[in-house]
């Protein structure tokens, strides 16, 4: 109604993005970008967006910052009261119900879309999650306004049984496809390999997008406000005040 | 059965930025190579810079086909100006020219945001910047496109007096001399395309002095 006057409410920060997730020989490996955007600006050129929910899980998010970010909180926190009560390793398709659960109820109004992968009990596990709240389970998953620059390298260059290094490799040409052809994606990519014997977060995995040119002199910028005016205008005082003496009295 | 609006728009917008700025004896036109619809880039190597006169340049961001109308519109003007008067147009001239053709189409603009840069009458450099229905001015320099906001305050930082309230803005012309200025444009280029996400990949450098037109490039990021 407001926008109709011309006001327009605030551009919340969407996180643009390119998530992927494999499915590899010993168990998943998720990749992300790390550009969050306003609208056309880039307001953090160096974003986590790989999530984690539990020792042997870990959720990529795209969508709205805020909600992504909440949502992955808020799941990380129930499964660790869920291990507590249980006594046993958290399981991908819990973190799943959780998440998808919590997003029907809000009808797509959280608008979160996440690529959930982990190693539990019964194995190697990767799934989809979209703001509505349907899930899909699959070997190879890409999500983000990246998602279709990522998919065309994994669809291209996917096969079962890869090897560690082979999926990492996979992994990080997704993310540049979508880093260097998506505008809403950029900076550097993130890795996580999650195996039976444990996870390994390789933060800024990659770096291909250092900056350009510095210029070898810098610059200097003035150091005070220069002053325009000086009008110095006493206050009156309202109150008398008496030095010594009680206060209170007369 | 509420008012359907119109769902199809003539415009589309390319993205970039172009900046000018005016020496002494020098002008530096600029603008990245980028051209971009939405969230897909098109091309990494289009130039949104043109050259109207000898020494004239304009640099325009927007909506490349207006622009490239527009750019067809003002060469084919010269070229009248050239039968009719024997001499080439001069900066001033070619400001004044593109003014009324941006105006001429008042009510259906061209998408276009220009930047006019090059040396007048006496050698000295001047800037001419413009919206999009030809309202112009003569200025020291000038930044138009996606990065504008980014650049000018930082442009206004380094090149402008401290004050207008201080010093009356008599368009200065920069005190820096020509690699000082180059070097200036490369560094606003730089960091505006670590933010804004519609400016990157090349930008295309050309400067104009006494001695003519010269044309450089410098890599950007490309993500």
């Amino acid at each position: 109604m407001l926008a109709k006057k011309g006001v327009n409410p605030p551009s919340f920060r969407k996180t643009g993005t390119t998530i992927v997730g494999l499915v590899f020989q010993y168990g998943v490996i998720l990749g992300a970008d790390t550009r969050a955007t306003e609208g056309p600006i880039v307001c953090d050129k160096n974003c986590e967006k790989i999530h984690y929910m539990a020792p042997n899980i870990y959720c990529c998010g795209a969508g709205t910052a805020a909600d992504t970010e909440a949502v992955t909180d808020m799941v990380s926190s129930q499964l660790q009261l869920h291990r507590y009560h249980t006594g046993r390793e958290s399981r991908v398709v819990t973190a799943l119900t959780l998440l998808k659960r919590h997003l029907f109820n809000y009808q797509g109004y959280v608008s979160a879309a996440l690529v959930l992968g982990g190693v539990d009990v019964t194995g190697p596990h990767l799934h989809t999650i979209y703001p509505h709240g349907s899930t899909d389970t699959l070997p190879f998953a890409t999500m983000g306004s990246g998602s279709l620059a990522a998919m065309a390298v994994f669809e291209s260059k996917y096969k079962e049984g890869l090897t560690r290094n082979e999926g990492i490799k996979l992994v990080t040409e997704a993310i540049c496809s979508g880093i260097f052809n998506d505008l809403g994606s950029g900076s550097n990519v993130d890795v996580c390999v999650i195996t039976k014997g444990g996870k390994e977060y390789l933060r800024n995995h990659l770096q291909p997008n250092p900056r350009t040119y510095t210029n070898s002199k810098g610059y200097s910028f003035p150091k005070k406000t220069e002053v325009l005016l000086t009008k110095i205008i006493p206050l009156k005082e309202k109150v008398e005040i008496i030095e010594g003496g009680d206060a209170m009295e007369e | 059965m509420t008012k359907q609006q119109a769902n199809w728009s003539p415009y589309d917008n390319n993205g970039g930025s172009c900046v000018a700025i005016a020496g002494a004896d020098y002008c530096v036109i600029a603008a990245d190579t980028r051209m971009s619809t939405g969230y897909n880039i098109l091309t990494r190597e289009y130039s949104k810079i043109c050259k109207l006169a000898d020494k004239c340049v304009m640099a325009s961001s927007g909506f490349q086909a207006d622009v490239k109308a527009l750019q067809k519109q003002l060469a084919a003007r010269h070229l009248i100006y050239q039968h009719q008067h024997n001499k080439q147009m001069s900066c001033p001239a070619m400001a004044q020219l593109l003014s009324n053709t941006l105006y001429y189409k008042r009510f259906f603009p061209y998408y276009s945001f220009n930047v006019l840069g090059g040396l007048d009458n006496e050698g000295k450099g001047c800037v001419f910047t413009y919206d999009a229905v030809g309202s112009y001015e003569k200025v020291g320099y000038s930044s138009q496109g996606s990065g504008s906001t980014l650049i000018t305050p930082f442009l206004d930082n380094q090149l402008k007096s401290p004050s207008p309230l201080l010093l009356s803005v008599q368009d200065a012309v920069t005190p820096l001399v020509e690699a000082e200025a180059i070097d200036l444009v490369k560094t606003v280029f730089a960091s505006a395309s670590e933010r804004d996400i519609y400016t990157g990949d090349k930008i295309e450098i050309v400067v104009v002095n006494a001695t003519g037109i010269r044309r450089e490039y410098m890599e950007l990021r490309k993500d």
